[in-house]
Parts: structure tokens; C-alpha cells; sequence
């Protein structure tokens, strides 16, 4: 599995052969408090990078997810539908969102690493 | 304009609030654990909301106090006893509301609690209709303190010896800590509880003292799931100055023996809606599934024609699902008609629920 890379709206993403794993960062949950909903892609239907891609929503507000590949949904996490508690306790991890395949794989040589993201999350977060 | 701080702000701060600025107030939003953590601490022991931001009204008179008050408010205020409260409106002639608020007969003539938002704004009506008359005084002196759920009155009696003694909507003076505190049982969450008005410079030390006891501070977040769980209006939300309380469904604040003589600002219009009907209801809704249908939400019927609006909505965290209020036109507000939600483009399929989601706690009768 690849490096995990990040999205400057708080998508974490990897990727095993030309399927991308994508879900939000646990920096993003904890801007957003209890996670109550989520909503996510289609499977077989077809993301654009940077558009939206499902909703999550906290007691306080609903919050877009955008992607930050473009690609085919061929999976999708009903484990968070059913229980969205799940995102705010392993978001980085069995949490995920959505699968994708990928078209074109140096979509990923833009977003950032891990080092890089943190920082960013702190700068934005103050 | 320089944003307010009350005087629980470093308490707040050192306990990790998450702030927002609230009817022109820095207030907590939540502390470290979160909304849905708070709001069952509230339903399972006690929780502590700092509510100081809310207007505390005192006017001082006699009778004629309450012969110029009942020429506002539609309360049968000649009949209230000492230290019994009333809930009530502010309206203008069409019977819009202004504010709701909770009204105290004292020993010394009334104590009105107004919303935040709305206090300068009260103030200025009340004082134009009997201010010349009556000393009024809306005491920024005052903190106000909520302390709400089954534990509360453990906790509170424990530090103010006596509360245990008050019946729900009423309450007194106490003596604690060589001062005055004026204590009601009442609140906003569905659970018994208490709100106490208490000097500023005192006000910390309060909490902390509730706090050693076992109780928790709880931020707006979880105020309003909690309210919204006991299907109680929130100003601004389910009440403006474009609604009435028949349209509220409020009917039970109107004390009956005004609606045959009328004479307060409104009666006309109130006691037309009281014979008439209201076009719009506020109700209950809950959305089938786990999607939360928030404020402004539109509310359809199954030929696709607007038949009203979401007021407030979101997750309930006792009743485990989305919940919401709103106004529906008249022949929609019964129990159980299907409604459609338009969410992100989408129609979502909706239930007209009874109120509330969570059934109250009040004490009953203590003495």
C-alpha cells in the first residue's frame, strides 16, 4: 500500500494498485464534533477530483466530503451509515469512506504528506 | 461592537470551551467531551449551563404593577401566588411575538428572565409602556446559573439548604455565602432542575463549588439538543415576531380566564386564532432513517406543493435519531401524516410527531 496522502479539505487517501482508499481526517473530526450522519457515493458511479463526494453531518452542522481523485466508486463503508459514531472513533483507519478506481494516478503527486498536512491543520485549525 | 464575556469566561476557558459568539456573548459551544457526551451527562446526573447572557428584569410595585402588567402579558397575574412563574410572551398587536420569557411574582413585584437576544430590545418596549410608573431594572449585576438533570437537586441542596423544598416553576430567595440568591426550579431541558440568579463576583466560585459535588459544565451545543429533545421553542427558531403563540402551539400559556375579556396587547388576534384556528401548526417531525432535516428545511406534501418549514432540527442523542420542529399548514399538523423533507435536492419521507421526543422529568408536587 502506498504512502497516505492528504487533501487540503481534510481527505486522507491511499492507494493499493489502481484502487484509492479516501476518508476524512481525524483532524476533520475533531473540527467537527459528533459525527451523527453520513451519506456517500454511489458505488459504480463516477467522483470528479475536488467535487463532492457524500455528506457528513455533526450535532452542529452538515459538511460536505470532497474527493481528491477522480475515479470510479466500486466500494463503499456502510459500516459508517449505520453506525456514524464509528468515523469520530477510527477515522484514519476502519472508518474509511469510499474506493475508488482511479483514472489517472498523478492526480496524487499534488496533495500532501503526512508532515506536510500536519502542518497544515494546525496553521488552518488557528 | 466588543463581543460580552460573562463571568464564568476563564471558568469556561480553563475547562477547554469551544467558544462562539451568541446574541453578542463569547459562549461555550461544548468543553473537551462534546455534545452528545454533555447531553447525557445532563439526562443521567446534573449538568451546569452558564445562562448569565439571558436578561434577568426586575420590576418593583404593587397591584397596579400587576394591573399594567396584565395589560401585557395574557397571564392571570392578579391570581399568581408569591414566588409561582409563569411562562409568557412579549407580543406586539397582531400577537407577533417579541420574546418568551419566564415571569416570577417577588416579594417586591416581578422578575422577568428575557433571551439574550432580545433583552435591550424588551426592555425598550416594556419601559416606553410602564416605565414612567414603575422602577425596572435589568440587572447586568446578575449572573444566571442552570443546573439541570436527576442529580441537581442533591447537589444543589446540598450547597443552598432548602431547594429541595421548591415545587417546579417556582421559587425564592436563599441565603448562601452571606448573599442573596433568588433560585427557581425550572429550566430548559426537560429534567428537574434549577436556575439561579446570583451576584457576578460570586458566580465562579459557585460553579466550581457544583462542579467538586459532581456536576458538569455543559455548553449551548447540548442546551439545544436537549431542548429540542423536550419539544421546547427556541427564539428566533420556532418564535419571531411573524408567529403567534396559537401558531406556536402554545395555546397552555394563555391563562383562559384572560381570552373572555381580553385587554393585553394581541388579545384580538389570540382570541381569533383561539376560535378560528391558526392556517400554520408548529409540530413535531421525525425523518424516517438517520438524516437530519436542519432550520429552513422545506417541508413537502406528496403532490409536491410547500406546506411548511423546518424550524430546528438535528440529532437527538437520548431518543437516538434525527428530530426536528417546524410549521406545517393546519390540515398537516396531526400525528402520524407523511411529509417530505427536501434535504440536498432530494425528498425524504417524514412523520408528524407528537411533543416531546423525550418525555419530561418535572418533579411533581414536593410540599
Amino acid at each position: 500500500m502506498s504512502e497516505v496522502k492528504f487533501s487540503k479539505e481534510h481527505e486522507w487517501i491511499t492507494l493499493e494498485g489502481d484502487v484509492a482508499t479516501i476518508g476524512i481526517t481525524k483532524h476533520a473530526t475533531e473540527m467537527l464534533g459528533d459525527i451523527v450522519f453520513a451519506e456517500l457515493p454511489e458505488k459504480g458511479s463516477n467522483v470528479e477530483k475536488d467535487g463532492t463526494a457524500g455528506v457528513v453531518e455533526s450535532t452542529k452542522a452538515a459538511s460536505d466530503v470532497y474527493t481528491p481523485v477522480s475515479g470510479e466508486v466500486v466500494d463503499t463503508n456502510q459500516a459508517i451509515v449505520d453506525d456514524p459514531s464509528k468515523i469520530n472513533e477510527d477515522p484514519e483507519g476502519s472508518a474509511w469512506f469510499f474506493k475508488l478506481k482511479m483514472k489517472d494516478q498523478s492526480e496524487m503527486d499534488s496533495l500532501m504528506n503526512k508532515e506536510e498536512y500536519d502542518k497544515f491543520a494546525k496553521e488552518s485549525a488557528s | 461592537m466588543e463581543i460580552k464575556k460573562t463571568s464564568l469566561n476563564k471558568l469556561h476557558q480553563s475547562n477547554n470551551a469551544k467558544f462562539v459568539e451568541f446574541a453578542g456573548y463569547e459562549m461555550p459551544i461544548q468543553y473537551s467531551k462534546g455534545i452528545i457526551e454533555e447531553h447525557k451527562f445532563t439526562r443521567s446526573h446534573s449538568g451546569i449551563f452558564d445562562v448569565s447572557h439571558m436578561g434577568q428584569l426586575f420590576i418593583y410595585g404593587d397591584e397596579t404593577l400587576t394591573e399594567e402588567l396584565e395589560k401585557i402579558f395574557p397571564l392571570d397575574l392578579k391570581n399568581l401566588k408569591k414566588n409561582c412563574s409563569k411562562y409568557s410572551f412579549l407580543m406586539n398587536e397582531d400577537a407577533g411575538i417579541y420574546d418568551d420569557l419566564i415571569i416570577t411574582k417577588i416579594e417586591e413585584g416581578y422578575l422577568i428572565i428575557l433571551n439574550a437576544a432580545c433583552k435591550d430590545k424588551d426592555f425598550e418596549i416594556l419601559y416606553n409602556l410602564i416605565g414612567s410608573k414603575f422602577k425596572m431594572n435589568l440587572d447586568n449585576n446578575r449572573s444566571l446559573i442552570a443546573i439541570q438533570g436527576p442529580e441537581s437537586v442533591e447537589i444543589l441542596n446540598s450547597i443552598i439548604n432548602g431547594v429541595d423544598q421548591l415545587n417546579f416553576m417556582t421559587g425564592n430567595w436563599f441565603d448562601s455565602d452571606n448573599q442573596k440568591l433568588f433560585v427557581t426550579r425550572s429550566g430548559y431541558t426537560g429534567e428537574d432542575g434549577f436556575e439561579i440568579s446570583i451576584s457576578n463576583y460570586k458566580a465562579e466560585k459557585f460553579v466550581e463549588n457544583l462542579i467538586e459535588k459532581g456536576a458538569q459544565l455543559i455548553g449551548l451545543g447540548a442546551r439545544d439538543t436537549l431542548r429540542l429533545e423536550a419539544g421546547l421553542c427556541l427564539y428566533g427558531h420556532e418564535l419571531d415576531i411573524n408567529k403567534t403563540p396559537v401558531e406556536a402551539n402554545l395555546r397552555w400559556a394563555i391563562s383562559k380566564s384572560r381570552l373572555s375579556n381580553g385587554g393585553f396587547i394581541g388579545s384580538k388576534k389570540i382570541m381569533s386564532q383561539m376560535q378560528n384556528g391558526a392556517n400554520q401548526i408548529r409540530v413535531g417531525i421525525k425523518p424516517e432513517g438517520r438524516l437530519i432535516a436542519r432550520e429552513k428545511t422545506k417541508i413537502f406534501d406528496d403532490q409536491d406543493t410547500q406546506i411548511g418549514e423546518i424550524t430546528s432540527g438535528t440529532f437527538g442523542p437520548s431518543v437516538n435519531g434525527p428530530i426536528a420542529m417546524g410549521y406545517v399548514d393546519k390540515k398537516f399538523s396531526k400525528v402520524d401524516t407523511k411529509i417530505l423533507l427536501e434535504v440536498r435536492g432530494k425528498k425524504h419521507p417524514a412523520n408528524v410527531c407528537a411533543l416531546p421526543f423525550y418525555k419530561k422529568n418535572y418533579v411533581k408536587g414536593v410540599n
